[in-house]
């Protein structure tokens, strides 16, 4: 579960966003420059808000009134970065590998490396370096990467726009399979309103640092009406 | 003619020791330089710099002040370790150590700042602490740095001639590294003794650079099976 309310200044205008997500997928659509990114790097805790409270799960992670502001190693969330971020000295399995924890965790049986690589099929990618696989496959192995940290939540920003349309579809289908599978919430930021129809649950337009919500839970309001 | 060979095995000592001593001291700080903004931060990094610049008999005025009977570090080092850097070998090492720093420094500092911040950042989602972040990924990105640096520094260090002597003398067989051999035995008249003294620096300092440019190729080259950089 994540809850957000807060603001945070940018150069020309103010970003506010309040959001609340129990489970699914929350789709971010807006314009570049809006703040999307903004959003999901406060919500990480690589950058800080000016105002508000951060909640995952039960835990506040940031509170500017109480002075609560948890550093990102702390807060057990996922991040897929836009160009991905894999670690270029290292194998993919080690990429993998990277974030998981040691010792006990309930979901440790499910955290295997090589469990998470199979699901996300690149098994046979293990030895390679990053610099030695396709676009598609890098997405898969920084989302593998980010699973085997057991996040509670998982940030998405705009991870597959630099993919063709076949593998992006695959991979669409793929995230949908996922979010069941691991049933934390996802953020996801895209620039396509198709793409937040296809999987967004509930979706959010951003634009100038003002949030809109574009659907509810359960609401079907088509998104690519909102963008005429 | 026998030849001595001392001053060599002395140069490569002081180089030696001097490299561990630069490395030790320049990764973490050009770790937290590359990393932190403060108040001041140009003032020190101007000092950081600044024995690349000066002339060496300056470094060596100072390091004489500084270690010197007198000098607040000398008389500390004499009263609780009754030890004396002055006229030894180790000053010929501080002075080696102190004049190839910035070299070393510089080179690693722009490689840890080139290293792309989004992958500290998603090292950082993915539960790492700084120092696990700095050791397994600022560092070992900025590997092309670190060596160049190493090689420029071990090569200053060995050539290292000003402020050596001012501090540790030309004592033969004790402190006289091979710069010092060759220009006393060149003032002696000793034509030949400095000019194979010469020749054997030259061919050594060209070895040890060739030989780690072409292990840098190589380390690079096997990344590259990566494609990287």
């Amino acid at each position: 579960m994540i809850k957000a309310r807060f603001g945070k200044k940018l150069p020309g205008f103010e970003l506010n966003i309040d959001i609340a997500l129990t489970d699914g997928i929350l789709a971010v659509v807006g314009p570049s420059g809006a703040g999307k990114t903004t959003l999901l790097q406060c919500i990480a805790g690589l950058q800080k808000p000016t105002w508000g409270e951060l909640h995952i799960g039960n835990r506040l992670i940031y509170s500017s009134a109480q002075k609560i502001n948890l550093p990102t190693r702390e807060r057990r969330i996922g991040y897929v970065f836009q160009d991905y971020a894999l670690f270029p000295h290292m194998t993919v399995e080690k990429n993998v590998t990277y974030g998981a924890p040691k010792g006990n965790n309930q979901r440790n049986k499910t955290l295997t490396a090589s469990g998470v690589l199979a699901m996300l099929k690149i098994e046979h990618l293990k030895d390679r370096y990053p610099g030695q696989i396709s676009g598609g496959e890098k997405q898969r192995v920084a989302l593998a990467r980010a699973l085997m940290t057991a996040p509670e939540l998982l940030l998405l920003d705009e991870s597959l726009s630099a993919l063709d349309q076949d593998t992006r579809s695959a991979l669409q289908q793929e995230l949908r399979k996922l979010q069941g599978q691991w049933q934390i919430p996802f953020i996801l930021v895209t620039h396509d309103p198709q793409e937040a129809e296809i999987l967004g649950d509930q979706i959010i337009r951003i634009t100038k640092g003002k949030q809109e919500i574009v659907k509810r839970l359960g609401n079907s309001f088509s998104v690519a009406n909102s963008f005429c | 003619m026998q030849f001595d060979f001392i001053p060599i095995i002395l140069s490569l000592k002081v180089a030696a020791v001097a490299i561990v001593l630069v490395v030790c001291f320049c990764v973490p700080v050009a770790g937290f330089m590359a990393k932190h903004e403060f108040w001041g931060k140009d003032l020190v990094e101007s000092a950081l710099t600044l024995p690349l610049v000066l002339p060496p008999s300056v470094v060596g005025f100072t390091l004489l002040y500084l270690f010197g009977k007198n000098g607040p570090l000398g008389k500390f080092l004499e009263y609780y370790f009754h030890y004396q850097v002055v006229f030894s070998l180790s000053g010929a090492v501080i002075a080696a150590a102190v004049v190839s720093f910035p070299l070393m420094y510089q080179s690693l500092k722009a490689s840890i700042e080139s290293v792309d911040v989004n992958l500290e950042r998603a090292a950082r989602t993915l539960g790492a602490g700084e120092f696990k972040i700095f050791f397994t990924i600022t560092l070992p990105l900025s590997w092309n740095g670190f060596i160049a640096g190493l090689v420029l520094a071990f090569a200053r260090s060995l050539g290292e001639f000003g402020a050596t002597l001012m501090i540790a003398g030309n004592i033969p067989g004790r402190t006289q590294t091979m710069p010092l051999a060759i220009y006393f035995a060149n003032e002696a008249g000793e034509a030949q003794k400095a000019s194979g003294l010469v020749i054997i620096m030259t061919v050594f300092s060209f070895l040890v650079i060739y030989g780690l440019n072409r292990w840098r190729k190589k380390k690079k080259l096997n990344l590259n099976g990566g494609d990287i950089l």
